[in-house]
């Protein structure tokens, strides 16, 4: 008898929980590598403009004279070419989507004037 | 004889998921002529090449496609890789294939819920998708994305998953395997499902080697074709065999994406026991020079990359020739004779992708 054959498998699915989440009543799960947004650590950036250089869209613009380090949240494609380059470490990837909008946002982040620099001998120790 | 009439099909229509247009010259019921005309949707993501570095190319050529974008990333990092005489480690090849062949279950769950669809079945359609889900998680644990992966580079790969990881990517395989099991036998045995498919828009082997048909069309067909057997990735070591029919019909080419999705959890089990532990990629330092051609086997079928560079870091030349493309020819060949209500599921089973055709 061949026909019927998903009679089981949409009776199972009668009784059984749905397989989509209500959301946002229930969070989505984000993993750990869940290429989500891009954040910066104002403190250690030193402005030097690699991620800028680096990133493929042209999402990020460092402006040196201005202390501002910016990104376009709509034309960064999050492949995380800006977070492996960094050479103070100081961007890292959240593992969660930014919120969703009507028009295209440019986040613009200030950053402080960085304290006296550190020894050679101090940075080494570190 | 009845009169001639001409009906137009896409490039809006409800079972076709990107834009291709056909002009359907019928006759009473029977398709005589079928007329393709894509360029809906040309990107011009070629002409990029004089834009991006080569190694920033990647995340172009991965969004050629949204379902075989893995595969589009590691045939140009092949290319490219080629070109530059770049020998990858084992490590990242075996990654490479692990993922290559996820994408290759996913795509043929996306196209068996598309298929399933194209004859009305919804609640088939649901539950393959359903599945595929698990196969996305399960990228977005490895790499980051679920759709586009951006860990493919040129020399290696940028993100390792360790020995556990993949354990538990075989574990979920395998725990889903009985219901795809479930699924498919659906598509083999159920009658009302091979009234649409057996014996509908044949295409013979020496049709389909005369038309250049690739990939699960043409091995429906009975041509032994399949660019996994070149020696790419770590398939030699896999102990790889391609999967074979004859019917060449549609039933065929379903049978044809069903076995595929099973051996490709076998490869990927193979690979996850035999995986090596070592480097995921090497520092590629230069240019590209010269002229390089990769093959690989997408899920869709063979896809052809071709770079050329003169010494810069920018390509003077990159090609992709998509699987959809060729296998256009063969469906109009099949498209010939069959009935007007059988064209959705024809045109579905060379399972086309019109934006990767039109880049």
């Amino acid at each position: 008898m061949g026909t019927f054959k998903i009679g089981g498998v949409v009776l199972k699915s009668l009784f059984n929980k749905p397989a989509t989440l209500m959301y946002p009543v229930i969070p989505r799960k984000w993993e750990e590598r869940t290429r989500g947004s891009i954040g910066i650590e104002e403190a250690s950036c030193i402005l030097c403009g690699i991620c800028a250089k680096k990133c493929p869209t042209h999402a990020i613009a460092v402006a040196k004279d201005q202390r501002t380090w910016a990104i376009e949240r709509m034309q960064c494609i999050q492949c995380g070419s800006c977070v492996e380059t960094c050479p103070k470490k100081c961007l890292r990837m959240i593992p969660e989507y930014t919120a969703p909008g009507t028009e295209k946002i440019t986040d613009v982040v200030s950053i402080p004037e960085q304290q006296k620099q550190p020894k050679p001998e101090a940075a080494a120790a570190e | 004889m009845g009169k001639r009439t001409i009906i137009p099909f896409g490039p809006q229509h409800p079972v076709l998921p990107e834009p291709i247009h056909l002009d359907l010259v019928i006759e009473d019921e029977t398709v005589v002529e079928a007329i393709p005309s894509i360029g809906f949707i040309h990107r011009g993501l070629e002409k990029l090449v004089e834009k991006k570095e080569y190694a920033e190319m990647v995340y172009v050529i991965e969004r050629v496609c949204g379902i075989c974008s893995f595969g589009h990333g590691w045939g140009y990092c092949a290319a490219v890789e080629g070109l530059m005489k770049v020998e990858v480690p084992t490590r990242a090849n075996y990654l490479r294939t692990i993922w290559h062949e996820l994408s290759r279950v996913h795509s043929h769950l996306l196209w068996l819920g598309l298929m399933a669809d194209a004859f009305g079945f919804e609640s088939l359609f649901m539950h393959c998708w359903r599945l595929r889900e698990t196969i996305l998680d399960m990228f977005e644990k490895t790499t980051g994305g679920r759709v586009i992966f951006s860990v493919c580079k040129v020399g290696g790969v940028r993100k390792d998953v360790d020995n556990e990881t993949l354990g538990g990517i075989v574990d979920g395989l395998n725990k889903i395997k009985a219901e795809i099991k479930g699924l498919t036998d659906v598509f083999i045995t159920d009658k009302s499902v091979k009234n649409r498919t057996l014996g509908v828009g044949v295409l013979s082997k020496e049709k389909a080697m005369e038309f250049g048909a690739v990939g699960p069309v043409a091995r429906a067909s009975g041509v032994l074709q399949d660019m996994r057997l070149t020696g790419k990735g770590v398939y030699d070591e896999l102990g790889f065999e391609p999967v074979i029919e004859e019917g060449g019909d549609c039933y065929a080419r379903t049978a044809v994406r069903i076995r595929e999705v099973f051996q490709s959890i076998e490869l990927i089990e193979t690979a996850a026991k035999g995986i090596p532990d070592g480097d995921i990629a090497i520092a590629v330092k230069g240019n590209p020079d010269g002229e390089f051609v990769a093959r690989m086997e997408q899920p869709r079928g063979e896809a052809f990359y071709y770079a050329k560079g003169s010494g810069s870091k920018f390509l003077d030349r990159m090609r992709v020739r998509t699987p959809t493309n060729q296998n256009i020819p063969a469906l109009v060949q099949m498209l010939q004779g069959a009935d007007l209500a059988d064209v959705p599921v024809l045109v579905l089973t060379i399972d086309p992708c019109i934006s990767c055709t039109e880049r």
